[in-house]
């Protein structure tokens, strides 16, 4: 699997792999955040932010700092550097990076979608968006009145399309149907971007495996959790579910027949190994969120 | 002409007949192409690093300037060889060109440049595969940066043994004397 790869990664790879290598210092520690633990003031967040790599992005915030201006120039920090990445990147690097972005595309939409149903001003919700998962003609998901109308009008023109061919029906959109179509869409993109990762192969395909086989099982389990008690029937519930993940396909039969939250952890034991299982243990023993 | 070869249509024949001039020039080119061919390779993988790693940690530039040394010298091992093989080069008179003693100084030249071009490839490679490692971890911990050195410059011995092995078989490349 790994082979003489050495040789002649550098060609492609050789200075942004040594750019993440350097991102990667740059990560708050453990001290650092011990430091933050101890602050009493958002002033003194930014003091000691300052010291960190996030320094350069908060020094020009004016004094009475807002919770939503540190998150959000933070999040900037991210932006800037995922930008400065993929315009340094060949493919099939760049495709592999713009990937990552299709996740906050659809947080994005569904956003925006659910705002304009309960009547919130479009800027408001284009401000709450996450910038990495922004595309032209976003403003215009505030008009469409049902998902043929969300598809033609905006989705053909974005790297969402193709994941909508299951989703287009001509009912209107309510909350129930836009967490179906999240979800819906949110399959589409994993099993896309497996497939994707499998073609690549070598030590990519190794490792991406894994991570997006616990994303697809920690989301079926969230969906199990969150349409216990409501009308969603096991049918639709296990048509959300993707289709790989170590959960596939015995977990899933088994998860799409529970009925109550204390059913739901054991059907991942013995499909799923310690480590994430005591993740999932730990989420299931505190308070469901609504 | 001596007719000790077998039949002359045979796969020997056609080999022996092949000028000793063509081995040794074949084997300078290689002395020098391959050689410059590991050398290139090893700082393009080096110089991709380390230009990366230093925008985070602008220290380590000067330091890790090394790695990029070491792979250009051998580059110059090769140009090295080359130029001394190229003095082993004589001129036969037309009736000795096949004479055993000048296929064997042909194919000494040629050996020799085959010794230290390859040696010269696989070790700018290696060189260049840890100078980038050396580069990046460097850029974590200042302290690793000598121990990584230490396993460099054993992979810059690879080079070394080439050479001094091509030049020993240099040395077995006596042209026939003149006759009188």
């Amino acid at each position: 699997m790994y082979g003489f790869e050495a040789m002649t990664f550098n060609i492609h790879g050789g200075y942004l792999e040594a750019i993440v290598r350097g991102h990667r210092a740059g990560l708050l520690t453990a001290a650092d955040y011990n430091n933050l633990c101890q602050c009493e003031t958002l002033d003194d967040i930014k003091m000691h932010l300052s010291a960190t790599e996030y320094g350069p992005y908060l020094q020009n915030e004016p004094s009475p700092l807002h919770t939503t201006t540190i998150v959000e120039k933070c999040t900037l920090k991210l932006v800037d550097e995922y930008k400065h990445m993929l315009c340094q990147a060949t493919e099939p690097l760049s495709t592999f990076l713009e990937y990552i972005t299709y996740g906050h595309m659809i947080d994005n939409v569904v956003l925006i979608v659910t705002g304009t149903l309960h009547e919130r001003d479009v800027q408001e919700l284009l401000e709450k968006c996450h910038p990495l998962g922004m595309f032209d003609s976003i403003a215009t998901l505030a008009v469409a009145q049902n998902m043929r109308e969300l598809y033609r009008l905006v989705l053909v023109d974005t790297p969402l399309a193709p994941y909508f061919s299951e989703c287009i029906t001509s009912e209107d959109l309510d909350d129930m149907n836009i967490e179906i179509m999240r979800n819906t869409l949110y399959k589409a993109y994993l099993e896309d971007f497996y497939k994707f990762c499998q073609k690549l192969g070598g030590a990519t395909a190794e490792i991406m495996s894994d991570l997006l086989a616990f994303e697809a099982d920690r989301r079926a389990v969230n969906i199990t959790i969150n349409s216990i008690g409501t009308e969603l029937t096991r049918d639709d519930r296990r048509k959300l579910y993707s289709n790989f993940g170590l959960l596939y396909p015995y977990g899933h039969e088994e998860l799409a027949v529970c009925e109550d939250i204390d059913q739901v952890c054991p059907c991942c034991d013995g499909k799923i190994s310690s480590l994430p299982i005591n993740f999932l243990q730990t989420i299931l023993r505190r308070e469901p969120d609504a | 002409m001596a007719a000790t070869f077998g039949d002359s249509s045979s796969w020997s024949t056609a080999l022996v007949k092949i000028s000793p001039y063509t081995f040794s020039a074949v084997g300078i080119a290689i002395a020098i192409g391959v050689s410059v061919l590991g050398a290139a390779w090893g700082i393009y993988i080096t110089g991709s690093s380390l230009i990366g790693a230093a925008i985070k940690a602008p220290r380590i530039t000067s330091k890790n300037l090394i790695s990029v040394i070491f792979c250009e010298a051998v580059a110059i091992y090769g140009v090295i060889v080359a130029i001394i093989l190229q003095t082993k080069l004589e001129s036969v008179p037309s009736s000795q060109i096949y004479e055993p003693e000048s296929l064997r100084a042909g194919y000494a030249i040629f050996a020799s440049g085959i010794i230290v071009g390859f040696a010269n490839l696989v070790c700018g490679l290696c060189v260049g595969i840890i100078g980038s490692s050396c580069a990046l971890s460097d850029a974590q911990n200042s302290s690793l940066f000598v121990k990584i050195l230490v396993i460099e410059i054993f992979g810059s011995a690879l080079g070394l043994f080439g050479v001094i092995v091509g030049i020993i078989m240099s040395a077995q490349a006596t042209w026939p004397a003149k006759s009188v």
